[in-house]
Parts: C-alpha cells; sequence; structure tokens
C-alpha cells in the first residue's frame, strides 16, 4: 500500500519566515495577521469568532479538529478567521455532538489552511518578532512571489474593520418575559454573549455597528451593550461617539473586548497595539474590587492603556477594574459617576472558562439600580 | 496573604514503601514540598519510613524519622517535638541559641510559638490515613497541632462513598449509583438492584486493593469476601457499572482565597473499569469540545469546593457517556496523587510544591511560576504538545495470577512520553517500556477472528497489540473502537500508524523509502529499531540512512505556556520538526541516564543514586543533564538536574540528546551509565561505538563481571573463591555441571537483574522442568547453592587507588532468598573484625582488578569460615541507598565525583567524604534493619514464599540502638508484618530447622504466646517441654472435615504464622495454603529460620517497653563521631 503525499502548502510572513507544510481546507491563497491561540480546546468557537476577522489564526494545540464541528458551536454564521495554521488536522472526528468535520467546514467556507506546520517555531518567532502580515497559498509555491502578496496586504494598524463584519440590519432575540431591554451594538458579537444577555433575562436589539446614539435612544432602553470585534479601536470613531452619548444620558454600558476599548476612547483613555496581543483561554486576571483571580478567555491584539485612565475624566472618574497577571495588561475600566463598566476579555467564553459569567448578573444589576433610580426620580 | 507566621514547624507524612498503588511519585511529592517549605523558612519535621527516598535524605527536612507510619510513632514524633519545642522556648527564654540535639537551626526561621501543622496530603493514601487516625485518636488535639490543607470532615466525605454521594447529590452532581456492605448478602441485594455488571470497591483501601468488576454472582461473592478482608473498616461498595465510558481526570489545586486553576486534565485511553492506574493515559484531554471540558471544569471546582478542600491539589475524576456526553464524578482524592506527579511532569506546573505553599497562607498569584520565571501560578497550563502514560505491569513474576485488568491497580511503574503528535509520543512511550517492545509492529498473529474479538473486549496490558493486530488485518477502526471501548479518533491514530508502517514495507528496502515518508514516519513516533525490524537491517543502518537525508530530531520546550512566554528551564523533549530550543553552553557537562520505569528488581532505588550523582555533580560545578521517562521520580523533576530530557532510555533517543548536547557546546560531554540499574548499562556499548565517552568504570568491565567465565578467571587469579558453578549452553550441559557440582544448585539466565527466573532446585527432575520453562532464555548458570550461610553485601567506592567501603549489610534470610526480598542489617551483626577486614581487602582486590571507578557491590557468602563471592556488580546497586541512609554517608555523591576524576583524598578534603570508612571505623552505635515489602495482597494466590525470583516492590527502615527494636520497626513499617506483643503464634517447621527452633519458641511461650502446631511440630516442641496444641493441616480438614489451621487463621485466631518450606519447587502443598491464607486476613507469615529468630528478638524488644523514636540527623551525628575516631586497626 503506498500513502500518496498530500499537496504542500506555504506559509510565508512579511520577514520572510517560511514554513512549508501540507494543504488543508480550501485550497487557495489568503492573508491577513497571523496570530496563535493558545487554547486547548474550542477551534470552532476561534475559527467563528469575528474578532478574528482579517487574521490568520494558528493554533498551539497540535491536534485540531479532534471531536468534529456543529452548529451549537458557531460564534458567528460562518467561518471568520482569514486562514488557519496547525500543526496535526484530524482527518476523522469522534463526537455525539458533531455533524461536520473541521477540514469541510473550512473547505466549505473558502478558507486555506495549512497543516503539519511547526507551529512552536512560529508561535517563538511571533512572540519574538510581533504580530504580523502573513500569507497562506496551497497554490504558489514560490515563497518570494508569496511574500511579495502579503506585504501588499494591509495592516491591522488603523483598520477599521467592525463595519465589515457588522450586522446588515437591527434583529431583536426576544425572551419570555423580560426583566431588560437592552441594545447590543454588533462590532463583531459573538453568539455567546446573546444568550448569556438572554439568560441575565435581557431582551436584546442587535444594531449595525455604525447605528447612531440618538437612535438608540429613541427606545429608552434598560442598557446598552457594546460587542467585541476586529480592528483597531482608534479608528472606530462611530462607537466611541456613540458610547458618549450614551453615558452623556446616563444609559447603564457594558463593554466587553473591541467594546471596552471604545468605552475607554470615549471616557479620554487611549489605546495601543500589543506586540503580539493575548489569545486564549488561561489568562489569568485578577478583579481588584474582589480581590479574586479568574482565568479568563482573552482575544485581543490592543488594549486600553492603563496609564491612560488617571487623566480619563470626560465622565468623571474610572479606576481600572481588573489587570493581566501575567504582563500588567489592562482588562477592564468601571466608571465611578456614569454607569458604565467593560472588560477586555470574553466573560462569555466560548471557548474557555466560565469565570467570568457573573459579570452578567452584575450588568443585569446596574440597569436595575438605574431604573430604581429612574423611578425614583420620576416620583 | 504571605506565608503564614504563626506556625514554626510543619510535621510532613511520607508514603512508606513503594507498594502497588503508591511509588515514588509521593518521593517527588513530598520531596518538591519539604524543600520548599524550608526555603520558606519553616523547621520541616519528615516521618518516613522508606529510606530509598530523597526526601528522607537528611538534608530535606530539620528532623528526618525514619519511623513506621503507624498513629503510635507518628505520635511520638509529634510528641518529642513539642517536647523539643518547649525546650527551645525556654532557652529563647533564657537568651541562649535554641540548637537542639545536634539539629541545626536555620538562620531567618519563621516563628516562635512553637506551633505545630501537619501537611497530611503529599503521602498519598498511608498520609492520610496517618492523619485521620491521630485526628480520630483526639493526638492533633491534644498537642495543638493543626491539620493544613484538607481538614478531617474533607477527607471524610471525600472518601466515604455515600457521604461522597450525598454532597454530589446537594451539588446536582451525578455519581454512580451505589451501596454499601458490610456483609455478603447485603452486597448481593445491592447487585441485584442495579443488574450485573456491578463494581466491587473495598473501603478505605489504597490503589483499588480489593476492588474489580462482577459480571456473575460467583465473581460478586468472591470479590466482596475480598474486600471486606481487604477493608480497614470490613465494608465493601458496590456500584453501578460505568463499563465503556470515557474517562477522564482533571488536577485541580485551590487557594484560600478560593481561585481555583485547573493545572491539566487526563483523558483515558482504556475506558472506565481500567484502574487509572492502569489504564494508557493521554493529555491533554484529545476527545472533549471546550462546550463538555468546560462542563468538567466547572463541576472539578464544585467538587473540590463541597468536599472543603481549603487549600491544596485534588484529583477529580469523571466519566463521560460517548454516546450522551452524560457525566458521573467517579471519585476525587483531596490529595496529591500519582495522576498529580503525571501532570506536573505533563505540564511543569509543580503541583505539590505548589500545593505546601498553598498550605502554609500563600495564594496562587503570589507564587511565581518557576518556568517562566515572568509569570505566576495563578493559571492553567496550556500544552502544545501530546504526553502518552504507559503502565508497566510484572504480572510474570506472580505464576497463575490472570493478567486482566480491573479496578484494581497492577502495574508496578508506568513511563510517560512527549511528541508533538498522539501517535509521536505513543510511539516514544511504547519503546520507553523496556520490556522488548519497539513500537506497534504489527506482529504476525495467528488468532482466529473470534479469539482477536475477545482479546479487543478484555483489557489486559497487550490490549494495544491486539488492536494493532485487528487493524492489520483490515478491521475498520469503528469496529476496533466497538469491541475496546477505545474512542474511534484513537482507534483512527492507530490505524494511521499501520497504514504507514504498510507504506515503509511496500518499499522493500531502506533505501527505497522516500525521505518524504520516513520523515513523516519519524514524526509518527517510529523508532529506528522499529523501522529497522519492517526492513530486517539493523538500527544503526536506519540511523545513518536518517542522518545521511537530514532526518534528525529538534527538541522543543515544556514551558506550561505554549512559547507565549520565554522559559528559563530546559525541560525538553524531542520531536521531527524545525527548529532546536537547546541553548549554548560552554560549562563542563555531564550527562546521567536514568533508570526507566519502575519494575520488581529495579525500582525507587536507582532514581535515588541518580539523583544524587546530579546533586554531587551540580555541587561541584558541572551542569548536569538527566535523561529519564518515568513520570514518578525526582530525577525528572525540572528542579533536579540543570537540564532534563523526557525521552526513552534506548540508543536512538540519548544518542539524539547527545548530539545535541554537543552541538550546543564548546566541550565533549561525559555521560554516566552506572547509576540507573540495568536500563542504562544495556545502552554502554552501543553509545560507546558511537563515539560517546562514558564516565568511570568501563562498560567492558561492568561485561567482565557479568559474564560468569570470565569472572570466575578473574576471581582465580586473585585467588578469591566463589561457589562452584559454570555456564551451560545446553539441557545436557546443565545438567553435567549440576551432577559435577551437586545439588542444590542455583540456576539463573544470564544477564538478569531482580532475579528473573531464578530458581534453586534440588533433583536432576527438578532441573529438567526449569529448563523446559526457560529454555527460550539463552546460556544459562548453574552454581551450587550453599544451604544456611550468611549473605553479605558490601557497597564501596574505588578510585582506581583506594576504597572506601560504604557499608556491609547482613541478610536476615539465608543465601537463596533474593537480596533484594531479604531483610538485612548495618552493621553486620555476627562478623568480627577480623572478617570485616577480610571483606575490605577482597572487595578491594576485585574493584581494582575489574578497573573500577566509582561504585562496587558485591555479595559475599559466608560460611563455616570462608568467604565466597557470589556477584559482584561494578555499578550502583540496590542497597546503596539503605546504606547512605543508615551511615549518612553519600555513597553515589562519592562515586559520582569520583567518576568525574576526583580522588577519595579530595573528597575527603571537601568533607564529602569522612575520614574512616565503615570497615575501618568502629561499628555503628545503633543498627538500621531494612525489610522489603511485597505486593502478595495484589495477587491473591500467589505463593508468598520467599525464592530467588525478586517479587518486593519497595522497602522499609528500622533503626534503633538494639536491633530488636530496629527489627520490630521495620516489621511494623511494612504494614503487612506488624509483629504481635501477645496472641497466638502458629509453628509449622520443616524438619532441618526443628532443632534451632525450639528454644526460641519456647520463650514465646515462656512470653504467654499461646502456641499452635501442626502434629509433627507439636510433638517436637512437646518433647522440649513446650506446651503446643494441635491444630490439623489444610489437607487433614479436607480428608475429615476437621476445623484446620487455614480455618484458624480465617477466623481470626491466629496472630502469627511460622511456617518454614521444605525444599524444592513442591506441588501446591500445606504450607501453600496457610501461607494465603495468612496474606488474604494480614496475618504476618515468616518463612524462614534466621526471620523468625529475628522476629523473636523484635517482640521481646516490644515487650521489653518504649520504643522510642530519634531523627536520622542525631543518629548520623553519633556515626559521625564514629568515622572522626582513630582507625580500629590503629587502636592500642
Amino acid at each position: 500500500m503506498r500513502i500518496e503525499r498530500p499537496a504542500p502548502a506555504l506559509l510565508v510572513l512579511e520577514d520572510g519566515e517560511t514554513f512549508v507544510g501540507d494543504a488543508f481546507g480550501a485550497v487557495g491563497t489568503t492573508t491577513g495577521e497571523v496570530v496563535f491561540n493558545t487554547s486547548l480546546t474550542g477551534y470552532q468557537e476561534v475559527l467563528t469568532d469575528p474578532s478574528y476577522h482579517r487574521q490568520v489564526v494558528a493554533m498551539t494545540t497540535p491536534h485540531q479538529g479532534n471531536y468534529g464541528t456543529t452548529e451549537d458551536d458557531e460564534e458567528a454564521s460562518s467561518v471568520q478567521v482569514a486562514g488557519f495554521v496547525v500543526r496535526a488536522a484530524s482527518r476523522m472526528h469522534s463526537s455525539w455532538r458533531a455533524t461536520g468535520g473541521l477540514g469541510a467546514t473550512l473547505a466549505a467556507a473558502g478558507v486555506v489552511g495549512i497543516s503539519e506546520v511547526d507551529t512552536r517555531r512560529l508561535t517563538r518567532h511571533i512572540r519574538s518578532a510581533g504580530a504580523m502580515r502573513a500569507g497562506i497559498s496551497s497554490e504558489i509555491d514560490d515563497v518570494d512571489a508569496l511574500l511579495e502578496i502579503v506585504r501588499a496586504a494591509p495592516g491591522m494598524v488603523g483598520a477599521d474593520l467592525a463595519r465589515e463584519v457588522t450586522t446588515a440590519m437591527v434583529y431583536d432575540v426576544a425572551v419570555p418575559e423580560p426583566r431588560f431591554h437592552v441594545v447590543a451594538y454588533d462590532f463583531g458579537i459573538k453568539r455567546n454573549i446573546l444568550r448569556l444577555l438572554v439568560d441575565a433575562g435581557c431582551a436584546v436589539r442587535v444594531v449595525p455597528a455604525t447605528t447612531p446614539a440618538e437612535d438608540v435612544l429613541t427606545w429608552e432602553p434598560d442598557g446598552v451593550f457594546c460587542s467585541n470585534g476586529p480592528g483597531d479601536p482608534a479608528v472606530v470613531s462611530y462607537g466611541i461617539d456613540a458610547i458618549a452619548a450614551l453615558l452623556d444620558a446616563q444609559v447603564p454600558v457594558f463593554g466587553i473586548c473591541l467594546g471596552h476599548q471604545l468605552l475607554g476612547h470615549a471616557v479620554g483613555a487611549s489605546t495601543y497595539k500589543l506586540p503580539f496581543g493575548h489569545r486564549g483561554t488561561n489568562q489569568p486576571v485578577r478583579d481588584v474590587e474582589r480581590d479574586t483571580v479568574e482565568i479568563s478567555t482573552h482575544n485581543h491584539g490592543f488594549a486600553v492603556d492603563g496609564t491612560s485612565l488617571a487623566n480619563a475624566d470626560r465622565f468623571g472618574a474610572v479606576m481600572a477594574s481588573h489587570v493581566n497577571l501575567n504582563d500588567g495588561v489592562n482588562e477592564g475600566i468601571v466608571c465611578h459617576d456614569v454607569p458604565a463598566f467593560s472588560v477586555q476579555y470574553h466573560p462569555e467564553a466560548a471557548p474557555g472558562p466560565h469565570d467570568g459569567r457573573h459579570l452578567f448578573t452584575r450588568f443585569a444589576q446596574l440597569m436595575a439600580r438605574c431604573a430604581k433610580g429612574r423611578a425614583h426620580a420620576g416620583a | 496573604m504571605p506565608a503564614r507566621d504563626d506556625i514554626d514547624t510543619v510535621l510532613v507524612l511520607g508514603s512508606g514503601p513503594i507498594v502497588i498503588g503508591q511509588a515514588c511519585e509521593f518521593d517527588y511529592s513530598g520531596a518538591q514540598a519539604c524543600k520548599v517549605l524550608r526555603r520558606e523558612g519553616y523547621r520541616v519535621v519528615l516521618v518516613n519510613s522508606n529510606p530509598a527516598t530523597i526526601m528522607t535524605d537528611p538534608a530535606f527536612a530539620d528532623a528526618t524519622y525514619v519511623e513506621p507510619l503507624t498513629v503510635d510513632m507518628v505520635t511520638k514524633v509529634i510528641a518529642r517535638e513539642a517536647q523539643r519545642a518547649g525546650e527551645g522556648e525556654r532557652q529563647r527564654a533564657g537568651g541562649r541559641g535554641a540548637a537542639g540535639e545536634g539539629e541545626r537551626q536555620r538562620a531567618g526561621g519563621r516563628g516562635s510559638g512553637g506551633r505545630m501543622a501537619l501537611l497530611p496530603t503529599l503521602g498519598g493514601q498511608t498520609g492520610l490515613n496517618v492523619a485521620m487516625d491521630l485526628a480520630h485518636a483526639g493526638v492533633l488535639e491534644r498537642y495543638g497541632v493543626e491539620q493544613l490543607g484538607a481538614g478531617l470532615d474533607s477527607i471524610s466525605v471525600a472518601e466515604d462513598r455515600r457521604q461522597f454521594a450525598d454532597a454530589m447529590a446537594e451539588i446536582g452532581l451525578a455519581v454512580a449509583r451505589s451501596g454499601e456492605a458490610r456483609d455478603l448478602a447485603t452486597a448481593r441485594e445491592l447487585a441485584a438492584q442495579m443488574g450485573f455488571p456491578v463494581l466491587v470497591r473495598s473501603s478505605f483501601t489504597l490503589g483499588g486493593a480489593g476492588s474489580g468488576v462482577a459480571d456473575d454472582p460467583a465473581t460478586l461473592d468472591r470479590l466482596v469476601t475480598e474486600g471486606l478482608a481487604a477493608s480497614p473498616i470490613g465494608q465493601v461498595q458496590i456500584d453501578e457499572s460505568l463499563l465503556g465510558w470515557k474517562e477522564y481526570e482533571l488536577e485541580v489545586m485551590r487557594d484560600h482565597a478560593d481561585n481555583c486553576v485547573v493545572v491539566c486534565t487526563i483523558e483515558n485511553l482504556d475506558p472506565m473499569g481500567v484502574h487509572t492506574g492502569d489504564s494508557i493515559t493521554v493529555a491533554p484531554a484529545m476527545t472533549l469540545s471546550d462546550v463538555e471540558f468546560q462542563q468538567l471544569r466547572n463541576a472539578s471546582f464544585a467538587v473540590m469546593r463541597r468536599i472543603g478542600v481549603e487549600t491544596g491539589g485534588s484529583n477529580v475524576q469523571f466519566a463521560v457517556d460517548p454516546t450522551s456526553g452524560s457525566i458521573r464524578v467517579v471519585e476525587m482524592n483531596p490529595r496529591v496523587s500519582r495522576s498529580s506527579a503525571l501532570a506536573s511532569k505533563a505540564t511543569g506546573f509543580p503541583i505539590a510544591k505548589i500545593a505546601a505553599l498553598l498550605a502554609v497562607g500563600y495564594r496562587l498569584d503570589e507564587i511565581p511560576n518557576d518556568i517562566t520565571g515572568a509569570t505566576l501560578a495563578a493559571f492553567e497550563p496550556s500544552i502544545d504538545y501530546v504526553v502518552t502514560k504507559i503502565p508497566r505491569f510484572n504480572f510474570e513474576k506472580f505464576p497463575g495470577v490472570d493478567g486482566h485488568l480491573t479496578t484494581r491497580m497492577h502495574s508496578v511503574g508506568e513511563v510517560m512520553a512527549i511528541g508533538r503528535t498522539f501517535t509521536e509520543s505513543l510511539g516514544k512511550a511504547l519503546r520507553s517500556l523496556e520490556d522488548g517492545t519497539v513500537g506497534l509492529t504489527g506482529a504476525v498473529d495467528r488468532r482466529d477472528g473470534a479469539a482477536l474479538e475477545a482479546a479487543l473486549r478484555t483489557p489486559t496490558a497487550t490490549r494495544l497489540h491486539d488492536v494493532d493486530a485487528a487493524l492489520s488485518r483490515g478491521w475498520t477502526t469503528d469496529r476496533v473502537a466497538e469491541l475496546t471501548g477505545y474512542d474511534p479518533w484513537f482507534c483512527d491514530q492507530l490505524a494511521q500508524i499501520v497504514e504507514l508502517r504498510r507504506a515503509l514495507r511496500a518499499c522493500e528496502t531502506l533505501d527505497n523509502v522516500d525521505p518524504w515518508l520516513l520523515r513523516r514516519a519519524k514524526r509518527a513516533g517510529f523508532g529506528d529499531a522499529m523501522i529497522a525490524g519492517l526492513f530486517g537491517v539493523d538500527e544503526a543502518s536506519v540511523r545513518r540512512r536518517r542522518r545521511a537525508l537530514g532526518i534528525t530530531p529538534v527538541f522543543k520546550t515544556v514551558d506550561t505556556c505554549a512559547a507565549e512566554f520565554a522559559a528559563t528551564t530546559p525541560y525538553h523533549y524531542s520531536t521531527y520538526e524545525d527548529t532546536t530550543e537547546v541553548i549554548h553552553s560552554d560549562r563542563p557537562r555531564i550527562m546521567i541516564l536514568g533508570s526507566g520505569p519502575n519494575r520488581i528488581g529495579q525500582g525507587i532505588e536507582f532514581d535515588y543514586c541518580c539523583v544524587h550523582a546530579v546533586q554531587a555533580l551540580s555541587d561541584a560545578g558541572y551542569e548536569t543533564i538527566m535523561v529519564n521517562c518515568n513520570p514518578e521520580t525526582v530525577s525528572t523533576d525540572y528542579d533536579t538536574a540543570d537540564r532534563l530530557y523526557f525521552e526513552p532510555l534506548t540508543v536512538e533517543d540519548v544518542l539524539a540528546v547527545h548530539d545535541a548536547e554537543v552541538a550546543a557546546g564548546a566541550d565533549d560531554i561525559g555521560v554516566m551509565v552506572q547509576f540507573g540499574g540495568q536500563t542504562p548499562l544495556k545502552l554502554a556499548h552501543a553509545l560507546e561505538a558511537e563515539g560517546v565517552r562514558i564516565l568511570g568504570t568501563a562498560p567492558e568491565a561492568i561485561d567482565r563481571a557479568e559474564d560468569r567465565g570470565r569472572f570466575g578467571d578473574l576471581l582465580s587469579a586473585l585467588a578469591i573463591r566463589q561457589p562452584d558453578g559454570d555456564v551451560a549452553a545446553t539441557h545436557d550441559e546443565a545438567i553435567a555441571v549440576a551432577a559435577r557440582i551437586g545439588f542444590p544448585v542455583l540456576l539463573r539466565p544470564s544477564y538478569v537483574l531482580g532475579g528473573r527466573a531464578m530458581a534453586i532446585v534440588y533433583d536432576t527432575d527438578q532441573l529438567r522442568d526449569w529448563l523446559q520453562a526457560n529454555a527460550a532464555e539463552g546460556a544459562v548458570l548453574v552454581d551450587r547453592f550453599l544451604e544456611s550461610a550468611v549473605e553479605l553485601d558490601v557497597d564501596a567506592v574505588y578510585d582506581g587507588h583506594e576504597l572506601f567501603v560504604g557499608g556491609i549489610t547482613e541478610h536476615i534470610e539465608e543465601a537463596g532468598v533474593h537480596s533484594g526480598d531479604s531483610a538485612c542489617v548495618l552493621p553486620p551483626f555476627t562478623l568480627g573484625r577480623a572478617q570485616v577486614s577480610l571483606l575490605r581487602d577482597q572487595t578491594a582486590m576485585i574493584a581494582d582488578a575489574l578497573h573500577t571507578r566509582g561504585l562496587i557491590n558485591i555479595q559475599f557468602a559466608l560460611r563455616d569460615e570462608v568467604t565466597l563471592v557470589l556477584e559482584a556488580n561494578p555499578r550502583a546497586s540496590r542497597t546503596t541507598p539503605f546504606v547512605s541512609k543508615a551511615t549518612g554517608v553519600p555513597l553515589a555523591k562519592l562515586a559520582a565525583r569520583v567518576m568525574a576524576g576526583a580522588t577519595l583524598a579530595d573528597l575527603r578534603d571537601e568533607g564529602l567524604a569522612p575520614p574512616l570508612d565503615m570497615a575501618q571505623a568502629p561499628p555503628l552505635p545503633y543498627t538500621a534493619v531494612k525489610e522489603a515489602v511485597l505486593p502478595f495482597n495484589r495477587f491473591p494466590g500467589v505463593d508468598t514464599r520467599l525464592g530467588p525470583e525478586m517479587r518486593s516492590t519497595g522497602e522499609v527502615m528500622g533503626i534503633d540502638e538494639r536491633f530488636g527494636v530496629a527489627f520490630a520497626k521495620s516489621q511494623a513499617g511494612t504494614g503487612a508484618m506488624v509483629l504481635p506483643e501477645k496472641g497466638t503464634v502458629f509453628v509449622s517447621i520443616a524438619n532441618r530447622d526443628k532443632r534451632a527452633l525450639i528454644f526460641p519458641v519456647k520463650r514465646l511461650a515462656d512470653l504467654g504466646f499461646e502456641i499452635l502446631a501442626t502434629e509433627g511440630t507439636a510433638a517436637t516442641l512437646r518433647r522440649s517441654g513446650v506446651a503446643a496444641q494441635v491444630v490439623a493441616k489444610h489437607s487433614e480438614g479436607v480428608a475429615d472435615g476437621r476445623s484446620t489451621i487455614v480455618d484458624r487463621i480465617e477466623a481470626g485466631d491466629v496472630d502469627l504464622v511460622f511456617n518454614t518450606p521444605r525444599g524444592g519447587i513442591g506441588p501446591r502443598a500445606d504450607g501453600y495454603e496457610i501461607r494465603t491464607a495468612a496474606v488474604r486476613h494480614g496475618v504476618p507469615c515468616i518463612t524462614t529460620l534466621s526471620g523468625i529468630l529475628a522476629a523473636i528478638q523484635g517482640i521481646e524488644a516490644l515487650r521489653d517497653g518504649a520504643v522510642g523514636v530519634r531523627s536520622l540527623q542525631q543518629f548520623h551525628a553519633d556515626a559521625v563521631r564514629g568515622f572522626d575516631s582513630a582507625p580500629v586497626g590503629r587502636r592500642s
């Protein structure tokens, strides 16, 4: 019996670092910012997370695809990553939950991947050289030709990507007896956020990223949620302006990830790009107020500059509520004079630990308190 | 909050001797804990009866009590320490230093209140049980000792099945339906309610003793009877069977601020029904989606919180239904465990060390992560490789035991391997086993389909190879998955190995193999030896071909974080990828090869020697490199050597490490193969042939000592005697040799450790039988067996000019009992100074003739004033740690330095070696007794009589000023041989022993023991005025229905059994029935004359009055005074 050598594929980074592997997923050529994710489980949630839009994601966990794919684990309606890099792609899957396989899912979504890559070498390279543009191709076998394409691709700084992944129109997620009415800004929202808002008793109206605050205020929501999403927060001025207007109106605001960075900008803080970001499900975050540590899911290449918080006084005092234990990066803020808080990490997990889920309850409590305040004010 | 300063002393309990289910992983855990607690400034008091452990090295604790882990003895330790603290307090009050009894007081010690705390969660089930007993007995309260980690209530809830089930129900988690029974009738009723199969477990026993799966009423009856007997509280648990469910283990940690992390998730390849210690396990979990994994993670925290483990590590086991995802909590261990040791090695997260720090008040976010140096312990390791653990079994040593794996653990050791993929780690693990396995070779298999199906359905040590056979026949992965209960994903991975192997074979010759395909095979974990086998070439040819094609491994790093952060700890594994991570070094480097998986005959003793070698060489400024594949050990702690390579101990893998290190440094590297037992020795020639520099005694010299003929010539030239004997190449030759030298003869296949297949035969028929059974083993050594000779072990170091005798130990059992199974005594109790000098001289002559540089162990037999050499081993021996522990002289350290070029004179100047050796100094002012611990309770029905084949798994030491007390302590330490102080003794002895035993037995009668004896023995005793009650033999009872000795043992009427078997390999006789009944019921049973004499001395000592406790540090201080005195010979 012979084994046919699989079709080869190339991965080339913009600094010329080259990796040879096997073609995986769709056949073709793709480019994006190459980043690594250290989650041991949850490849499908990663692949379908809109925050990974235009990124080539490399998984540090060698085996991918073992338990297949299922619609239940999709965080958005299709695969969102620009490319997928793995060490070992499972040719079959095994799980009572699975309805499909990883390779087929990627191929169907037209997403180019590469397997049999020394992903540890890649990760170490990104760790020292920083996240950068990269390309995968299962068509082009000439490194220089692929490198040229990579260098012509757009970078991440200054990229307004939320526009590209947001919903085209408003839609509602209803619950039988809602305790709260929440408007969710979709900058690339994950489905599990909606599930957890619903679990917290919220009827959610999901709106496009560019929806003006005035439109939102006409619905008189109990609170506004600002979602995760891809790209550079500094250029999402429409989002920053909308949040500022909502804060002016004393509407309770809860932000996650990009939503957190936009809240930061709205209150006067600044953001910056991390060398290679945090992407994984094992990041320790200290909850400053409760003095506990949560193990959390991260997916961010930009961060709020913790040192800029002291002078961020557009809406009164703001303080760092969460800090990453590994590197001291800001992971959350809370406003003292307006009802708003946000976290950089992903309390909705999917994939990852559920340690931060209580934040959805906290949002509900904040809305309840404000509603009571308004009732008092009205009385 | 930083560490607590309201306590100043931490009492750590070890786990005692190595037994099945509790091995050297607790030495690893305990040693880590002791080290870090001392670093934190606590006074560490350690109790552990196992002298072969690193943790009982005097440097690891302030006071090390090598005493039995019994409530009585630990209470004495607590009392003594409390008294000491009181004295210290008074002294401090008086303005003086508090250095008590020669023990060193460290600067910067914590607290001054003298409060003691007990850390019971590091010593396995033994430590936990003793802690519970201490608490129940009110000892902890009486002395104000606080229990750290897990409290009494937590332990009870976790251990008691019903309480546990109730607790789980409270937090909404399901457990398998279960009930408990204190008698057979209740057990039958429960089984009827649940329907067969059901699981039977004995309550409060470790490693699942007295447990199993019952498919039918007969099996149920047997298991329940055994389980009730094994349980200290006479209770068994009957559980709903979850056979075929997937099994997972989560290693969880919690701090006092309720921060929780999962360190590692382990997936068992074998589904539920096989003890996790006997399962092939894989980390991280391979077939769980994130949704399912997070359910288990949440559940594991809920369990830990509900059980109330306030700080530390726990192991939570789950069963998951592969068809629905339903979850059952199987069990939780509120302590560090075998799995936590594995998880620590698999991730680089040192669970025991962190648990110790949490116990004294730290939080996870206050403890640094050693591996990165930059991050904290509050995180969950992410691993970018796959770890596979495979258990190592020794069923061949226990004839008649079926090799089926059950919920009762039978493995004696394990290997772990790291690869970037499952197949790579599996391939590496298989060749680490060192049982002849080179990988999944698809060996020719002629079984019919039904037989193979049955094999796939039945968990055994070789099932993986059955799967290989089925897949090789083209059976589908689904069919194989269905039959085995392995997840289909794993079956597909195995199928990929089969396909690759087929593709290689199809190339017909090695040179025909496409480089791409060869590389792919190496990436899938194919060893060179396995590939060589496919083409009928030698391993070196594969290596040459690979190198010519540039297919060589690179080394990656275990760093806890999947390369997210830079690692500062060089903990490596090999794989076939692009780049290597071995960093350059300009320091002189020495590589020490470890001992591989624990097995009977080669256990923790050799790891102890390896660790000592590393320590000595590190102290001397060398950069040390450790290569080993045993996850239970201290040697594979990343903290032990400067560089750790977790690799199989094969020529291929060791050479790869060597090449990588050579490439990473300027200097040549020296390799030490003499510390890890047979494992590295077997590699020595091949390594040398590849140009590797072997330090110390040359492999050729080691061969010369092992080769009967050449060694005989060497002894003749030195005019030193050895027993008559010869090497026989054929059966006829063997018979001729025996006829020439006379029976009885000792038979052994050449080149064995642990006495595999060794036997003593008394006539030609027995000789023929043995040859028949062991024909395939090649050459046979036939030696005259010396009946009733005294056997002695000399352990020494030779530097080329000078000999240093570390110790002479005298065996209590006569020659013929394997030295590893024999109790032995240091200093020798029947030797005079002249004999000691003679042994020293002969050892020096042999050491010199063998060109020894380093350790040498020589076994002598002494009979009628004549010394004969039984064997010489110019390498580390099993007795090295015992001798070092007893004398305080670190022999393996001296040896390592000598091998690296130092002389004994240099070492004396440094203070590492004392001025006089043990054959020159006056005898020690105390006695140390080593006793073997045998695993017979795991193998019901196996004859317990001792013989030339080693069967013990571990050892304990008893130490005291008086021999009798030391011996009694050694017996108590075994846990199985506790000598009674009163009661009934049954005596049945062979005729040749009767004369010698009359007076000792009379002594017992005088002490008030009731004597039971079989008719013959009773008559002899009566004639000498010893009243003995006659009891029927088992065979007599079978004949006429009388109540027999076996009945009496089963009724609990007997407290001690003396039974010396008649010579020869008899059929299952009365003696066998007596001995197995004694083991079943936990009655100490002594089978040798000298053992009985020692036991009687022990009993007398026990009855004499208080048995005291004393730390090793104090004993050693006494020993040092002896070493420093004038040489005996020169005394006037």
